[in-house]
C-alpha cells in the first residue's frame, strides 16, 4: 500500500520552560496510512490537538521524528513547511473563517495559496465545492450572517477545494449541535474517501466512530490503544 | 473598487475588504492619518513662514555683495557700520558701485489705536538700484519728503486704504509725532519681526530716526563690475578690511547664514523643527496603532492562512495593501484641510504661510513610507509564531 502518509517515531513535546516546563507528548510512535480516516480520541488534556498540530506541521517538532508525506519536519526550514502546508488541508475547532471575505472569497483563499492561475476558473472551482458542502444557495455570504454549521461547511469546502493530501480535522463539530455536526463530519468522511484523501481528525462524536478505519486513543501524552476497525 | 484592486494585485484584495468590512474603524483610521499629515503639514508651513519671513528682505535687494559690522547674525540685530567703509570699497578693483542701507523698525498707530510695525528701509533715490525692480521703479516719487512706499500686505490695515492708494490718492499717517506720507504700494506681507515693510529715502529715514546719522547706515551694499566674480572681489575687499569688525559676504550667503541662524539656533526656529518631529512622531504612532491593532485583531484568520501554506511575502503584501490605502486615502483629506488652515493662518497673521509642490510630495511619500514601514513591523508577530500558537 505504499509508504504511509505520516510516521512519528519517538516524539516528545514540551510547552513552557524552566520551572513550569511541561510534558505534553510523551515517545509516540504511529504510521498513519494513506487514504484512511483516522481518528485520534483521548480526555481532554490528553496531546491531541499537540499531536495533530505537530503533525500538520503547525508546531515546530522538538524532539523525535514525524515524516510527512516523505518529508522531515524536525528542523525543515521555512520554506520547506510552506510548501507541504499547501499540500494539506486543516478544518480548526472554530471556523476561522475570514470576517471580510464571502463564503466565496474564503474558499477561493485555499485556492490561490498556490498561484494566480485563472481568476475565472478558481471562482468556478470555488462555487462547485460550496456546492458540494451544500451551500450552493450561500456563496456571498459574509460569515456573520451564516449560522455555525455553515460555517463550518465552508471551512470544510475551504479546505478541500485544492484536493490536499493530507486533512486534519480538530474537532471540527465541537462548536456544533449535535444534527449539524454530524453532517459536517459525514460530508468530510465522504469527500475524503471519493478523493482518496488521507484524513486525520479528533472528534469525539460515537457516531462518527463507526466510520473511522483506525481509532487512536491518547492519555496524558501517551498512546493507549490504536485499534483497527472493518 | 474590488475588481480593480484584484486586477491590480492579482490575488483577492483582503486588505482592503479588511479595511472597508468594519466602516466605523476604517473612517477612524482614515481620519487618524489625515489628522498626522494635517499635523506636519501645518507644523511645515509655519516653519516654511519663517524661511520665507527671515529671507523676504533680502528679496527686496539687489545686490552682489554685503558688508556689515561683525556683531550680529541677521540684518538687524548688528551695530552700524562705518560709511567710509564704502568710499574704501569702491577703490577696491572690480567693485562697481556701493549704496548705504538704512534699516529700521517704525510703529504707527491706526485710526482704530491698533499699533503696527514696520520694518522700513532707507536708501538714497540714487542707489534705488539696489532695491528690487519693483521697488525700484516706484522709487523716485519718494524724492519728496516724508513719502513712503507702503506694503499692501501689511497685518491688519484696513484694505480700503490700500485700494484708495492705488487709485491715486495718498495715505497721511503719524508716525512719532510727524506725518508721513504714503504715496505708493509694494506687495511683500509680514514677518514674525514686523507687520509689513516700508521703503523711505534716506533723508526721510534720519529724520524719523533721530539718533541716527548718514555716516553709519546699518550695511553697505555693492555690486562688482560685469564679467568678473563676485567671489574674486570678496576675496580682495576680505584682504582688505582684514583685522576690522566686519561681516563681508555675497548677499545670497548673508542671507543663507541669517537662515541657518534663525531656524536652528534661535528658540523659536528650534521650537519649530521640533513641532516637525512631534508632529511626524505622532503621525507614525497613530499609523502604527491603527495597524498593529488591525493585525492583532486578525491573527487567527492570518494563523489560518499561514496553516494553509501562505508564507510572510503574504501577510507583508496585505498589510502593505492596508497602508497604502490608509495613506492615501489618510493624506488627502488631510491636505484639503491643511490648505484650508494655510488660508485661515495666513489670513489672521499675514504670515506667508504657504503651500510648496515639494512639500506635497515629500509628505505623500513621508506619510506612504511611515505607512508602510509601521504595517511591516506590525506583522513582525505573525513571521516568528507557529501558526498553533496563534489560535
Ligand atoms: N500553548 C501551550 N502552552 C502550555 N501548555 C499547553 C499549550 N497547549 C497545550 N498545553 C498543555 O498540553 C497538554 C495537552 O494539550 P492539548 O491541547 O494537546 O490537549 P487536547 O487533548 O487537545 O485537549 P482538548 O480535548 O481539551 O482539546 C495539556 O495539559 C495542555 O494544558
Ligand atoms: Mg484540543
Amino acid at each position: 500500500m505504499g509508504a504511509p502518509a505520516i510516521s512519528v517515531s519517538q516524539l516528545d513535546h514540551f510547552f513552557g520552560s524552566g520551572e513550569a516546563l511541561k510534558q505534553a507528548i510523551f515517545d509516540v510512535n504511529l504510521e498513519v496510512e494513506r487514504g484512511k480516516l483516522t481518528i485520534l480520541m483521548g480526555p481532554s488534556g490528553s496531546g491531541k490537538t499537540t499531536l495533530l498540530t505537530l503533525m500538520g506541521c503547525l508546531r515546530d517538532v522538538q524532539s523525535g521524528s514525524v515524516l510527512l508525506l516523505g518529508d522531515e519536519l524536525r528542523e525543515a526550514p521555512e520554506t520547506r513547511l510552506v510548501s507541504l502546508r499547501r499540500r494539506l488541508g486543516f478544518i480548526f475547532q472554530a471556523h476561522n473563517l475570514h470576517e471580510s471575505l464571502t463564503a466565496t472569497q474564503n474558499v477561493l483563499m485555499g485556492l490561490q495559496v498556490h498561484g494566480k492561475g485563472d481568476r475565472t476558473k478558481q471562482r468556478k472551482a470555488a462555487r462547485h465545492m460550496l456546492g458540494l458542502v451544500g451551500l450552493s444557495d450561500r456563496l456571498d455570504y459574509l460569515p456573520s450572517s451564516l449560522s455555525g454549521g455553515q460555517k463550518q461547511r465552508v471551512a470544510v469546502a475551504r479546505a478541500l477545494v485544492s484536493n490536499p493530501e493530507v486533512v486534519f480535522a480538530d474537532e471540527p463539530t465541537a462548536a456544533l449541535d449535535k444534527e449539524s455536526g454530524h453532517t459536517v463530519v459525514k460530508m468530510l468522511k465522504t469527500l475524503g474517501e471519493t478523493r482518496g484523501t488521507t484524513t486525520v481528525m479528533v472528534t469525539h462524536d460515537n457516531r462518527i466512530l463507526e466510520m473511522a478505519d483506525r481509532i487512536i486513543t491518547l492519555e496524558e501524552g501517551r498512546v493507549i490503544s490504536d485499534e483497527h476497525q472493518t | 473598487m474590488n475588481a480593480l484592486l484584484e486586477r491590480l494585485l492579482g490575488r483577492l484584495p483582503i486588505g482592503w475588504l479588511q479595511l472597508s468590512h468594519n466602516k466605523g474603524r476604517f473612517a477612524a483610521a482614515i481620519a487618524g492619518v489625515a489628522f498626522a499629515t494635517l499635523l506636519v503639514l501645518m507644523q511645515l508651513g509655519i516653519q516654511g513662514a519663517m524661511k520665507i519671513g527671515s529671507l523676504m528682505p533680502y528679496s527686496l535687494l539687489n545686490a552682489d555683495i554685503i558688508i556689515s559690522a561683525n556683531d550680529g547674525s541677521t540684518l538687524t540685530d548688528r551695530s552700524n557700520v562705518a560709511r567710509a567703509r564704502m568710499f574704501q570699497a569702491l577703490g577696491v578693483a572690480g567693485v562697481a558701485a556701493g549704496a548705504p542701507a538704512y534699516i529700521g523698525m517704525l510703529e504707527f498707530r491706526q485710526p482704530n489705536g491698533v499699533p503696527t510695525t514696520l520694518q522700513t528701509f532707507g536708501f538714497s533715490v540714487a542707489d534705488k538700484a539696489f532695491t528690487t525692480p519693483g521697488v525700484a521703479a516706484k522709487f523716485d516719487q519718494l524724492a519728496l519728503e516724508n513719502t513712503s512706499l507702503i506694503d499692501t500686505k501689511t497685518r491688519g490695515v484696513d484694505a480700503t486704504i490700500f485700494a484708495d492708494l492705488e487709485a491715486g490718492t495718498p495715505y497721511p499717517f503719524e508716525v512719532n509725532g510727524q506725518t508721513l506720507t504714503a504715496v505708493d504700494t509694494i506687495k511683500v506681507g509680514g514677518t514674525f519681526a514686523a507687520d509689513g515693510t516700508m521703503f523711505i529715502s534716506d533723508q526721510t529715514f534720519l529724520r524719523f530716526f533721530g539718533n541716527r546719522t548718514s555716516n553709519a547706515p546699518n550695511h553697505i551694499l555693492l555690486k562688482v563690475d560685469e564679467g568678473i566674480s563676485p567671489a574674486v572681489v570678496l576675496e580682495r575687499l576680505r584682504e582688505k578690511f582684514k583685522g576690522q569688525a566686519l561681516t563681508i559676504e555675497t548677499l545670497d550667503a548673508f542671507a543663507a547664514a541669517d537662515l541657518a541662524f534663525q531656524t536652528t539656533e534661535r528658540p523659536t526656529g528650534i521650537v519649530f523643527g521640533f513641532g516637525v518631529i512631534m508632529g511626524t512622531i505622532v503621525g507614525i504612532v497613530i499609523v502604527y496603532q491603527v495597524l498593529s491593532t488591525d493585525v492583532a485583531n486578525h491573527l487567527r484568520e492570518y494563523a489560518t492562512f499561514k496553516a494553509m501554506g501562505y508564507d510572510q511575502r503574504f501577510f507583508l503584501g496585505i498589510v502593505t495593501e492596508e497602508a497604502i490605502i490608509l495613506a492615501i486615502l489618510g493624506y488627502i483629506p488631510g491636505l484639503v484641510a491643511s490648505f484650508g488652515l494655510y488660508k485661515v493662518m495666513t489670513m489672521l497673521t499675514s504670515l506667508p504661510v504657504q503651500m510648496d509642490g515639494a512639500r506635497i510630495v515629500y509628505v505623500f511619500l513621508g506619510t506612504v513610507i511611515a505607512c508602510a514601514l509601521s504595517g511591516a513591523i506590525a506583522t513582525r508577530r505573525l513571521a516568528a509564531a507557529d501558526p498553533a500558537d496563534l489560535f
